[in-house]
């Protein structure tokens, strides 16, 4: 039962994954920069070059680079970079925790604001409450993520040294290996600065299924029944208003696990956001091609947990046709 | 002592457009193990008023005393309330499927209703709701209380809430329109086991409806509402026999069911007041054929010695009405009509006809399952059965919307199959549909002025000034004011929305009109005053109706002869008197016992006056 639901989801995740491959592939090829001349460095002679190219095995035409890469992905190997010659699974593997850290943290954090301002707004809608919810919204929608950024860091951390205390740090990444304390520490502003911003989408997106769920004939039988408010809140309305929640959740973690490049950046966190940056810039061809088909793993795989939670969520899904 | 008992209850709802007076000064009471019936019109106030005794109504301000087993129910806190429903008064809403949560399942939803309010175990609590549904006869139900609402068919889900309502063994029982989604043969289950349960249980029933058949039916006593206001209270067999309120009279005049077949219903002229500034006097005053100028005070309560009670100025019974003459106006000069056809010739013809649809990669469903039926010239053939028997289905069929996958269509003499494109658009023009919902069926954007010249922009028939010419002159014809044609569909009222579908049905001069469930969204008095119509259009112009409805009252009113259908079958035609008292068939017989007995109403029932209590003072009890 579970196996065909799931089999051709997977099928397509890989389906997805494999164009994706080919996307980037093409792409580097037909993009006007030349590796070698990267690696070589401006005064390179074109023999070295060639050299170059031809270890690189970028002489070959493209569909033998391609196949030669796939073979090499499917043994686990995802090539060198161009710069430093490290093995990109090790440059990758090292920035995971980052990023998983942030985007994990955050969401716990998001959600544990957004979901109980969308409640509370739409308990009461138009009331002050309400409205307060609302332009915690749209501030947090329309502020640009690195000015947000710049801001806690300003009011945090920089105001606070000049006057000699440290209240957070202002960059860097500390592995959880550390020390829980250092590592969430550390690991504060960002969190909040994520959380501030997608806390506002869902937000949004809670209070309009709840404002929606609530006017349900259902919720007025769960009143009728004489349940409790709180009941009818959680158990009954929230319940019907989690499935479109979980699906943007979906969405957003596969995109931000694929790289939460601003608050990578403005905090300093060496996760696989200023990976990709740095790797973008430099032309580092093996290194950008995995994040880019990581970032594709993470948003199939995570769709497919979503849909699976969604089935088991909603008994229309699960169980189609009438018994 | 009675067990509810409403005193000079009012609910105000404050909305956008101001204050909406839904419910104004109602006084009634309900004795203890009696079926209690409101009937009124849709907006007339029944469900704001059970509602916001509930406490269900967030933004209602009510005023008055609703005492249940003598505690007023307005007076209690949030806990209070909280602590009555479902326990000790319990609902029942009218559509079970969004009624019911959709995401849990049937078992946990009355469990949960146990656990609100008493404190036992999980297996306790599912021991007793698995009795219960046994009780409301839900086969397999050790089985079934696994399952989620929409695994069961309509019918079913109703008798689980009904399971659910009842499982604490409350004292009382609201139901709002229990069966009105549902078809009459289900209604008529449900209805009995309403019925039942409280005899077995002893529970007092207060149940709303706006189908008098219904309430007749099942209800010791009726309160009947209009405009937000009670109009008249008493014994069900008086009220109906010899209604003291004319809105009453005028209600019972508009009924098939309490009509000779054939005779023309009585609609009341006019459309309900808006609740948002009502005026003092009588509600019902603008529509009131006994109307006097003492009415434009608040009417007494006029109290007789049969027990009914009466908010009217009138002291003797409300006046008989003459059937209303034909409203269609003959210095129309559209040209419509046909001329007359020798009786009995078949204007449309199918036999043999099959129909399935592709469901799924693999099953199909079988849809129409041979079915011969003629249409004669100048009939009307009623096509009735349970929702899902494949009534519109065949009409479509009919209409040549839909290819049949088997057997034959002929029109005119015709093979629908062999026609050639330019007569199939001929066909298009000389039989058209006229639909049930007359919210959904017309494009809420356009207006009402081009969605009637549809027909004759899509068969290019005419245009410009000569277009709008006919256009309003068909708005006239049905009874719409022409010069409305610039309005949106929105600014119209449902009787009149299905008055613009039958013009836009009209405007080609169309032989056959498919009429499907043509009333069965609107209410009484606005049923008739479309009834009327449709009967008058056929006698002016010699139409053919193919009437579809599950309603069989209507059917047997307005059909001359009667096709009932069942599971994609036809299983007996007749003409509508013989189908009516002696049916054959056993699914006729069982669509028979589940619609209204009919009644000719009584007359002469001489009931005398006991006192008369002047509006605003305290009933008493
Ligand atoms: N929640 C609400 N807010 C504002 N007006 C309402 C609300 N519910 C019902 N009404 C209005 O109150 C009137 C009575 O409605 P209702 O009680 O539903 O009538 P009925 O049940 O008799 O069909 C109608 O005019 C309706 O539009
Ligand atoms: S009070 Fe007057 S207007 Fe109202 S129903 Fe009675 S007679 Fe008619
Ligand atoms: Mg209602």
């Amino acid at each position: 039962m579970l196996f065909r639901f799931l089999l051709p989801r997977i099928g397509f995740g890989l389906l997805v994954l494999f164009l994706l491959s080919i996307f980037v592939f093409v792409l580097f090829y037909v993009s006007p920069s030349d590796p070698a001349r990267i690696i070589a460095g401006d005064k390179a002679t074109e023999a070295l070059m060639e050299q170059i190219r031809v270890k690189l095995g970028l002489d070959q035409p493209i569909y033998v680079q391609y196949l030669k890469f796939v073979g090499g992905l499917l043994q686990g190997d995802l090539g060198y970079s161009y710069r430093s010659n490290v093995p990109v699974a090790d440059l990758i593997v090292a920035r995971i925790p980052a990023t998983l850290s942030l985007v994990f943290g955050g969401m716990v954090l998001w959600l544990a604001i957004g979901i109980p301002i969308g409640i509370s707004s739409a308990k009461r809608p138009g009331s002050l409450r309400d409205r307060i919810g609302q332009s915690f919204a749209i501030i947090g929608i329309s502020f640009p993520t690195f000015v947000l950024g710049m801001v806690a860091l300003y009011t945090l951390y920089f105001l606070p040294t000049r006057f000699g205390v440290m209240l957070f740090p202002p960059s860097g990444y500390v592995p959880l290996t550390a020390g829980v304390g250092q590592w969430a520490w550390h690991l504060i502003l960002p969190w909040t600065t994520l959380a501030l911003v997608v806390a506002a989408v869902y937000a949004r997106l809670t209070r309009g299924q709840m404002l929606e769920v609530l006017g349900q004939d259902y919720i007025r039988t769960a009143r009728a029944k004489g349940l409790s408010e709180r009941r009818v809140i959680y158990r009954h309305a929230f319940r019907s208003a989690m499935p479109p929640l979980v699906t943007q959740l979906g969405i957003d973690i596969g995109l931000l696990l694929g790289g939460v490049i601003v608050i990578e950046q403005v905090f300093g966190l060496l996760g696989l956001g200023s990976l990709a940056v740095t790797s973008v810039n430099n032309q580092d061809r093996p290194v950008v091609i995995a994040i880019v088909l990581l970032g594709g793993v993470f948003v199939v795989t995570v769709n497919i947990i979503i849909d699976t939670l969604y089935a088991l969520m909603d008994s229309r899904v699960r169980t189609s046709g009438r018994a | 002592m009675p067990i509810l008992e409403v005193q000079n209850l009012t609910v105000r709802i404050p909305t956008e457009d101001g204050t909406v007076h839904a419910v104004q000064d109602v006084s009634f009471s309900v004795e203890p193990g009696e079926f209690f019936g409101i009937v009124g019109e849709s907006g007339s106030g029944k469900s704001v008023m059970v509602q916001s005794v509930m406490g269900l109504v967030p933004a209602a301000e009510t005023s008055g005393r609703v005492l249940f087993d003598g505690v007023d129910l307005l007076a209690l806190d949030d806990n209070g309330l909280r602590s009555i429903r479902g326990r000790a008064i319990s609902m029942v809403f009218q559509d079970p499927l969004s009624s019911l949560h959709p995401q849990y399942t049937i078992g946990w939803q009355i469990v949960e209703q146990i656990q609100a309010h008493e404190k036992v175990s999980h297996a306790d609590a599912k021991a007793r709701a698995i009795e219960m549904l046994k009780k409301v006869k839900i086969p397999n139900a050790e089985k079934r209380f696994d399952s989620y609402p929409h695994q069961f068919s309509g019918g079913m889900r109703q008798r689980v809430m009904i399971a659910m309502a009842l499982v604490l063994k409350p004292a009382l029982v609201i139901a709002d329109e229990p069966t009105t989604a549902l078809d009459s043969t289900v209604q008529a289950q449900i209805l009995d086991l309403l019925d039942e349960m409280r005899r077995e249980l002893g529970t007092t029933i207060l149940m709303i409806s706006h189908d008098l058949g219904v309430l007749r039916r099942v209800a010791d006593r009726v309160m009947v509402m209009y405009a937000g206001r009670r109009m008249e209270t008493g014994a069900v067999e008086a009220v109906f026999a010899a209604p003291a309120h004319p809105y009453t009279a005028g209600l019972l005049r508009s009924s098939s069911f309490n009509r000779e077949p054939g005779t023309r219903l009585i609609p009341i002229a006019g459309k309900p007041p808006s609740l948002l500034a009502p005026g003092p006097g009588c509600p019902f005053a603008a529509r009131c054929p006994d109307v006097s100028a003492a009415c434009s005070a608040p009417p007494p309560t006029r109290r007789y010695d049969d027990g009914v009670e009466a908010q009217c100025w009138l002291e003797e019974a409300p006046s008989e009405l003459a059937e209303p003459a034909s409203a269609i106006s003959t210095a129309i000069d559209l040209d419509l009509g046909h001329a007359a056809a020798p009786a009995e010739v078949p204007i449309a013809e199918v036999s043999g006809l099959e129909l399935s649809f592709a469901v799924g990669k693999r099953a199909e469903a079988h849809v129409l399952k041979g079915i011969d039926l003629t249409v004669r010239r100048g009939e009307t053939l009623g096509l009735v059965g349970e929702s899902g028997c494949g009534k519109t289905t065949l009409a479509r069929v009919i209409a040549g919307l839909e290819l049949p996958t088997g057997g034959t269509v002929t029109f005119d003499g015709r093979d629908v199959s062999s026609l050639s494109k330019r007569e199939w658009r001929q066909l298009r023009t000389q039989v058209q549909l006229v639909f049930q919902d007359p919210f959904g069926s017309l494009n809420p954007r356009r207006r009402v002025g081009s969605i009637i010249g549809d027909p004759f922009r899509i068969h290019k028939v005419s245009s410009g000034q000569e277009r709008l010419r006919s256009v309003q002159q068909l708005m006239e014809l049905v009874g719409l004011n022409p010069e409305h044609y610039n309005r949106f569909p929105s600014q119209f009222s449902g009787g009149q929305r299905q008055r613009i579908g039958i013009a836009r049905a009209l405007a080609l001069n169309p032989e056959l009109i498919i009429l499907d469930e043509p009333v069965s969204a609107l209410d009484v008095s606005i049923q008739a005053q479309v009834l009327n119509l449709l009967d008058d259009l056929q006698k002016e112009f010699g139409l053919t109706y193919l009437f579809i409805s599950h309603d069989l009252s209507v059917v047997r009113h307005v059909c001359d002869r009667i096709a009932v259908m069942d599971g994609g079958r036809i299983v007996e035609l007749g003409d509508a008197q013989s189908i009516y008292e002696r049916p054959q068939h056993e699914f006729t017989k069982v669509l028979l016992a589940a619609a209204a007995r009919e009644v000719a109403p009584e007359r002469g029932t001489v009931r005398s006056l006991v006192e008369s209590i002047p509006a605003g003072e305290r009933v008493a009890a």
